[in-house]
Formats: C-alpha cells, structure tokens, sequence
C-alpha cells in the first residue's frame, strides 16, 4: 500500500513537472490582471481570465500566419522530399549489387555521427553561392534527404522477400516496376514511421531557419516565436497566446498518433 | 532466366536511383565537410567586399585561426560548457530509466502519464525556453517556489554561477520523455523469464533490478548515452532563447552558440569554420570514448 501510494506521488510529481511550464503558459496567456505577481498559488490562475491575448496577438504580429503556412510548408515539402528521395536511394542500397555500393554505405556511415551544426558554415556560403538566401528552398534543400531516412528505408526494403521480387522479375517486370509496384507498397509502415519523423524535425528545426532567412514573413514558428518574444519583451500575454497556438497543431497530431510517433522515436534512435 | 538478369546489365540503374539523393547529400553534406576544414585554414569575411563590390575570396592563413582560438578566451569558456554540458548525460540516464520502470507495467492511467512526460520532447525549443525563461524570472515561479520554503531569490538566469545550470536543467527536462521512450522499449525487449526466474530463486524486487534489469539494459544505455552526449554537444536553442548574448558575463556561451555568434553576427566564416573543426573533433571523441567504454563492459561497474 505504501508502495503504491509513494508510487503515485512521483507519477503525479513528475507529471506536474511536465505539464505545469506548458499550464503556466496558458494561464499567462489567459491573464487578464498583472502577470508576474504571485502572492499566492491562486495568483498562478488568470485573475481575470480573458481571450483577447489570442485576438491581440493577431493584430499586433499580423505575420503570426505567415509563421503558419511557411511551417507548413516545411513540413509538408520535407517530409515529401524526405520519402521520395530516401526510398529511390534506398532501394538500390538494399537490393542490388553494383560497384560503389560499399564505398557509399561507408562514407553515408560515416557522416551520421557528425552534427550538421558544423556543416552550417559552409552550407550558408553554398546557400548564398546558390543564389538562394532567404527562401524557403533554401531551409529545405539540405535537409532534402536525410542519411538517417536512406538506412530506415533501407532497412526496410532488406526485409521484403525475395520471391516476390523474382516473381515480378519472371512476369518481366523492370527495375522500376518492381520498385513501384512490389516494394514501395510493403514499406508503408517504413515510409510513414519516416513521414512522421522528418514532420516533428522540420517543425522543431531553429538554427538553420533562423540562419538562412531575413524576410519575417518567411519565418517558420520557432524562429518567428523567437522573434515575437524578443520583439513583444514585456508583453508577456501574447508571447503566451502565440506560443500555445504554435503548440496546438503538434500536440494535436501528437495525440491522435501516439503509436506511430512512438515507433518513430524507436526506430530513429537504433538508426 | 529473367530472375537472374545478369547484374552487370543492371550497370547504371542503381545510380538513377541514388543519384537525386546522392547529389543533394554531396552537396550538403560532403562537401561541408572538405570545403569545412579547409576554410578553417583561410581567412574569409562575408562584410569584406573589393573595390567592385566582389567578395574578397577566402585567404589561406595556415594555422592562424588556431593560433587565434588559442588564446581567445571566449573559445575556451565555450569548450568548457560544452564539456559542462555533458553533465547531463548521466543525469538523464538515471532518471529517465526510473520513470521508464515506473510506467513499463500496466496500470490504470499509464497511458495518461506517459504521454505527459512526452509532451516536453515534442514541444519546440523556443516554446520550451520561453516558457522556463518566465519561470526562472527573478519574480517567477521558480523563486516564488522557493521563497515559500524560504530560500531567497536565486538569479538564474542571470547569476554567472547559475546560468548554465539553469539552462542545462531544460534540456534535461525536455529529454527526460524521449530517453523514457527509448528505454520503455528496451525494457520490453528483456524476456520476462529472465525476471521471473530470479524472483522465485528468491530475489527482492530491488535485487532483480539490479541484477538482471540494469544489465539486460546495457544496449540500451549505451545508444542513449551516445545520443545524449552527441545532443549536449550541439545544444544551441535553449541558449539563443533562454539567454541571448550568451548570458551574464559569457557564462552560457557553447561551442554551437559561438559559432554562430562568429559565423553569423560577425560574418568571420573562417574563425567560425575553425570552431566548427574542433566542435566536430570533440563530437568524434565523444563518440570514441562511448564506444570503447561500452565495449570494454565499462557499466560493470553498476551492473
């Protein structure tokens, strides 16, 4: 019994840990009194709770949306971008043999363990070289195809039996049929497991967005929120408001698909 | 045989598959590899421009930037957090393999707890670091907390002492889910025989812990080690938001932070690529040391 009581007490700690920052963010965001005065525990409610932070928010950031569709675009072109390339060069890797092929697991081996913060020098003299400052292209084309997708995929592609790729082979089908039509529709849950991962890394992307674009109206909602509490300092209520908003849409998602975020975690850690 | 189509015919077709892939990976991330370390060897300046408005070309000026970071004590200050920084690697462990064995069996509410302590790790660093940065406000709730056990008002964002720590405790709490998860399923991947079997040789509940979880972990705590020690290197977010500048008086500047306040307030590309160099000798040693203490049985010491 004690057990089980203590038990419940760190569970209900830690969680009040997890989650208190986020609901102390919502009550700022609902404050209509003075933010920052806390006499009391009832001080950490909204005094006068009130919407008009998430109507103010608007008004006074009006790229607040921009912040919204550029991340969607992101997201959406990265994970596009991610499946297409990952897989095609994925296939090859895992299911022929062709000179060279040693030589490229090797040097993409090799590169997994480096942090791209150290590739980010060079990448933004290419980017410039290319023309490319400050647009969206830019922010996505490095992380186009990651080595990380191209082993999952790859992964995955091993596992297919060979039957049935002969099979197809005896019926004549071409490399891309078989490709296409064979292999690709026995990779879904691959593909959506990497889907879901390149989704939550572009969403959370900071440093390379906030390196390579100048426009605001460009600006994904990390490097847009960073902007907005710099710019709103004081104004910590709609800091608030735009923070939560920018949490929604994750967390939402999140929600709805514990299990594939999960096995996304799972898979992209043992790469 | 058509199953067996003769590989050589095969000859370019596996590079029409690679070749987008390749292509974009060249050029992000090889090529910042050469082009990286020899920039680190050159002196180029994004504001410096000839008379007719081209960029002066990078200068080769052998070891100079070195000889630079040397005796630039800011270079130094940064290293020593990053190293700092690894303090949260075993920190992270530990914690993170408690709460895992807390929600590893089923009971009512798992579920809900679970996805609590994962929210943090979906949530973006700018949020996350917003978010602290009010609470460890001179007048947040870290200190209003404190004073109510009486402690008096501690500057933790702002007090040189406590900054990084302070920092450093976000991280650990944003991980704390992400490591559960991972070590979630390592603990399902030991056979519950193993367990059982202990038990009725008559080992406590803490013995079978000890004795066979802990071990049976080892794989799992050595892919999470890396991965956590590799992310304390880079951590860049919870500084650029938490405390701009670098903090009070440089005391949360990282090896990732000053390379970017080099690269890219100051525009010194080949300083910051000599940075960037050593930052990635430092991740490669990281890593080396990760995996020969794993593979010399180095958690035998606590298995």
């Amino acid at each position: 019994m004690v057990n089980s009581a203590l038990r419940w007490a760190v569970l209900l700690a830690l969680a009040a840990l997890c989650l208190g920052p986020f609901l102390f963010l919502l009550s700022t965001s609902l404050e209509g009194g003075d933010v920052f005065a806390l006499n009391s525990l009832v001080d950490l409610l909204p005094n006068q709770p009130t919407y008009s932070a998430y109507r103010e928010v608007f008004e006074k950031l009006p790229e607040l949306p921009d912040f919204f569709k550029s991340t969607a675009i992101l997201c959406l072109g990265g994970v596009v971008f991610e499946l297409v390339l990952a897989s095609l060069a994925a296939y090859p890797l895992a299911r022929m043999e062709f000179r060279g092929k040693n030589a490229i697991m090797g040097a993409l081996l090799a590169t997994m363990m480096l942090p791209a913060q150290a590739n980010i020098i060079v990448n933004f003299i290419t980017i410039r070289g290319l023309g490319l400052f400050d647009t969206l292209t830019a922010v996505l084309l490095p992380s186009a195809v990651t080595v990380f997708g191209v082993f999952l995929m790859r992964q995955a592609f091993l596992i297919v039996p060979k039957d049935l790729e002969d099979a197809a082979r005896m019926d004549g089908a071409g490399e891309w049929y078989i490709f296409w039509h064979v292999m690709l529709p026995l990779t879904r849950p691959a593909l959506g497991t990497l889907a879901l991962f390149s989704f939550v890394s572009h969403w959370n992307s900071f440093m390379w967005p906030l390196v390579v674009l100048e426009d605001k109206t460009k600006y994904p909602l990390s490097v847009g929120l960073s902007y907005m509490a710099n710019a709103f300092d004081s104004n910590f209520r709609l800091v608030a408001a735009g923070s939560i908003l920018s949490m929604l849409p994750i967390v939402v998602m999140f929600l709805l698909m514990q299990k594939q975020f999960i096995r996304g975690i799972t898979a992209g850690a043992v790469k | 045989m058509l199953a067996e189509a003769p590989k050589s015919s095969r000859g370019f077709v596996p590079w029409l598959f690679l070749g987008p892939a390749l292509l974009i990976l060249a050029l992000f991330t090889f090529y910042p590899i050469v082009c990286g370390v020899a920039l680190a060897f050159t002196e180029f300046s994004l504001l410096r421009h000839t008379q007719e408005g081209e960029l002066v070309p990078p200068l080769f000026v052998g070891l100079q930037n070195f000889a630079r970071l040397w005796v630039d004590p800011y270079f130094w200050k940064a290293l020593l957090n990053s190293v700092k920084y690894l303090a949260v690697v075993p920190v992270i462990q530990i914690l993170s393999i408690a709460i895992a064995v807390l929600v590893d069996k089923p009971f009512h509410g798992r579920e809900l707890f679970r996805t609590a302590f994962y929210i943090p790790v979906i949530t973006s660093v700018v949020v996350v670091g917003i978010t602290w940065g009010w609470v460890f406000r001179s007048d947040g709730l870290a200190n209003y907390l404190l004073s109510l056990v009486g402690i008096g008002k501690i500057g933790f964002l702002t007090d040189p002492d406590f900054a990084l720590w302070s920092i450093m405790f976000v991280t650990l709490w944003q991980g704390l889910g992400y490591y559960m998860i991972l070590y979630l399923a390592g603990l399902q991947s030991i056979p519950t025989e193993l367990e059982e079997a202990a038990r009725l040789d008559g080992a406590s509940g803490w013995d079978v812990f000890w004795q066979v979880t802990v071990p049976m972990l080892k794989p799992t705590v050595a892919l999470c080690t890396i991965i956590s020690c590799i992310s304390a290197v880079k951590v860049f977010g919870e500084i650029f938001v938490m405390t701009p500048q670098g903090g009070p008086n440089q005391s949360t500047l990282t090896m990732v932070y000053y390379i970017y306040q080099k690269g890219f307030e100051d525009f010194d590309m080949g300083y910051s690529a000599a940075i960037a160099l050593v930052l990635a000798g430092v991740v490669g040693i990281v890593s080396w040391v990760n995996v020969r203490y794993f593979r010399d049985g180095g958690l035998n010491s606590y298995g």
